[in-house]
């Protein structure tokens, strides 16, 4: 069911016609075929389908770090194919959050100083910047953990590690490319409970690449892909929104 | 910067690795520094008996004569003939040969004997550890220097009175010197000229040196080449004698040779250990910089991570390989065959530069890894 608003959603992430090869010449593979695909803000959205089918190249693109041949795709408006180099990169430091699989930790950070990298990056002095990465870790569960170093924390506590360092600098997107995968079920749900709860806000757009159908719960919107296409987008009001 | 922090905690928390950069550094400064700078102290040293008779400033000599350990032998007019070329306030002559010495009971030593002018004893030694320069005033005096005594008398205290033969003829010990090191172990026997000769077997004709100083506002080289325009003998200037005999011993033997090859090698080995640890350091991060390049961290903010990891492992270890190394010579300044060594501070400052050199591959090897990095690799197994 559709709930009516006032006024239409803000678009965090519009592609229009994306097309991504890899390779060259007789090696070259068509990975995204045209991708069109609106993102709101103020939900979560997820991007699920078969192994291979393009999910981590379409969310590498829409994240600034991957170029495409043709097409359109823009943030909040910006278009990110029309910027280059430098700007490119604070555009990403700015506007951006990121959540990886493998989690990506600093090993030589501590859970608060990992969490504080986007801000110190930034040139927000280190004080500051930990005592920002701290509060949000306490708010993720992790206030017991802040300067247990990343193998010294379970992996559900560094993918919340990673949570609160995709979201310290409040970013306008947060893109997470199977941020359970590596995690067991129990883990899993409480990772995307907590994602859930501190990511969503309304002028923030959250996508998540998954293909572990037992979070699906928590979206709002499901995108299917297929070799290199989408193939369905249907809202989900997700359950376990209290 | 907090980057700058960033950095500094990843290279302190890779404890082993860390260590094995720093000790690379540390190694290649260590063999550097200290075989240099006891490779320049050993061929100071062939000179030293030179430099020792630091009243003279001109040492006139057979032209045949390359280096001071070989003299050729001069009649004794040419002493005359010297004396008489203007612009010398004095000239006297010396006798400078190997001979044998035998202790009572003991075993046949070869020495350096030198006799000096005996009325003014010019190239006396200058330290003595026991006894008086006058004493070689008394009859078959001589005075030999401490290495030599404990070479002959191994264990055994410093003491005078003590006879040894020399050419069949007993000379008495009545002082003891600590002369600046010679280049070869002999030991080193001071005596008066004419004691000398009788100390040598040979004839009358064996003076192997003139020295000379150059009358006060004559510069010792004119009056150098003064001498030898007029009485066709070789004369040089003490610095240029000293050169001279440095120039031989480098040229002659295979001492630099084997050095060079031990500093190479200290250069080689550390830049082999320090670039590839540096660069397997580098490489392991690879994920860590992709990670923090998605994020938003600028390739000159990477550049500067890197350079500051690398240029803080340089300081600690050249610090170390250098402070390591002035031990050494500390640790070794009373062990009679390193004696008078030390580090000379350009040789401090080639090493630096080396060790720079080492750094700076080091670093460009790996940074371009980081430059080319893709950031896209951040999503991807
Ligand atoms: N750098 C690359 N070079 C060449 N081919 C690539 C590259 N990256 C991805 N591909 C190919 O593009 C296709 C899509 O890959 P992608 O990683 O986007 O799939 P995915 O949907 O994320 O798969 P999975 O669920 O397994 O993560 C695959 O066939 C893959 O082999
Ligand atoms: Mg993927």
């Amino acid at each position: 069911m559709i709930p009516h608003t006032l006024s239409p959603p803000a678009l965090a992430v519009r592609c229009a016609g994306v097309v991504k090869s890899f390779g060259t010449d007789e090696t070259l593979v068509r990975v995204l075929h045209g991708i069109d695909l609106d993102i709101p803000a103020g939900e979560l959205t997820m991007l699920v389908g078969p192994s291979g089918c393009g999910k981590t190249t379409l969310l590498s693109i829409i994240a600034g770090i991957l170029s495409f041949e043709e097409g359109e795709a823009s943030i909040f408006g910006t278009p990110i194919h029309s910027l280059k180099g430098a700007d490119l990169v604070r555009f990403r430091r700015q506007t951006l959050g990121f959540i990886f699989q493998q989690y990506n930790l600093l090993p030589a950070l501590s859970a608060s100083e990992n969490a504080a990298v986007p801000l110190l990056a930034a040139g927000v002095g280190r004080v500051t910047a930990i005592r920002r990465a701290e509060e949000l870790l306490a708010q993720l569960g992790l206030g017991a953990h802040l300067k247990k170093l990343p193998n010294q924390l379970s992996g559900g506590q560094q993918q919340r590690v990673a949570i609160a360092r995709a979201l310290v600098h409040n970013p306008k997107l947060v893109v997470c490319d199977e941020p359970t995968a590596a995690l067991d079920a129990q883990s899993g749900q409480t990772v995307m409970a907590l994602l859930r709860d501190a990511a969503l806000a309304p002028d923030r757009g959250v996508i998540v690449v998954t293909h572990d159908n037992r979070i699906y719960s928590y979206a709002d919107r499901i995108a299917e892909m297929s070799d290199g296409r989408i193939t369905r987008v249907a809202r989900t009001p997700a359950q376990k929104v209290a | 910067m907090a980057m700058a922090w960033v950095a500094l905690q990843m290279l302190y928390g890779d404890r082993a690795k860390y260590f094995g950069l720093v000790f690379g550094v540390m190694f290649a400064t260590l063999l550097m520094a200290q075989q240099t700078s006891i490779f320049v102290g050993l061929m100071a040293r062939t000179a030293n008996q030179i430099t020792d008779v630091r009243e003279a400033n001109v040492w006139v000599m057979d032209p045949r004569v390359r280096y001071v350990d070989e003299p050729e032998p001069m009649p004794a007019t040419d002493l005359d003939r010297v004396r008489s070329v203007d612009g010398i306030a004095w000239a006297v002559p010396m006798y400078k040969g190997l001979t044998n010495v035998r202790a009572p009971g003991g075993v046949l030593n070869q020495v350096f004997l030198l006799g000096i002018d005996d009325a003014s004893l010019v190239g006396a030694p200058k330290t003595m550890l026991l006894g008086s320069v006058e004493d070689l005033r008394l009859p078959d005096a001589i005075i030999i220097d401490r290495a030599g005594f404990e070479f002959i008398w191994p264990g055994e205290a410093l003491e005078l009175g003590r006879r040894v033969e020399m050419n069949d003829r007993t000379a008495v010990i009545v002082g003891i010197s600590e002369p600046a090191p010679p280049f070869t172990t002999f030991p080193i026997v001071h005596t008066r000229y004419t004691n000398a000769l009788r100390f040598t077997p040979g004839g009358r004709n064996r003076m192997s040196y003139v020295v000379a100083r150059a009358e006060d506002g004559q510069a010792p080289e004119a009056v150098a080449r003064h001498i030898e325009a007029t009485t066709g003998l070789q004369a040089r200037t003490t610095t240029e004698f000293q050169w001279q005999t440095i120039q031989y011993y480098l040229q002659r033997t295979g001492i630099p040779v084997n050095f060079g090859i031990t500093v190479t090698l200290g250069f080689i080995v550390g830049a082999a250990i320090v670039g590839q640890t540096f660069y397997i350091f580098v490489v392991e991060n690879m994920k860590q910089f992709g990670a923090l390049k998605a994020i938003g961290v600028t390739n000159t903010t990477l550049a500067g991570m890197v350079l500051l990891q690398g240029s803080v492992v340089a300081l600690v270890g050249y610090g170390l390989g250098v402070g390591l190394s002035a031990g050494f010579f500390v640790a070794t300044a009373n062990v009679t065959a390193l004696r008078g060594f030390y580090m000379p501070w350009q040789i401090m400052i080639g090493t630096a530069g080396a060790v720079l050199a080492i750094m700076v591959v080091s670093i460009f090897a790996s940074l371009r890894r980081v430059m080319v990095l893709d950031p896209a690799i951040v999503f991807r197994g």
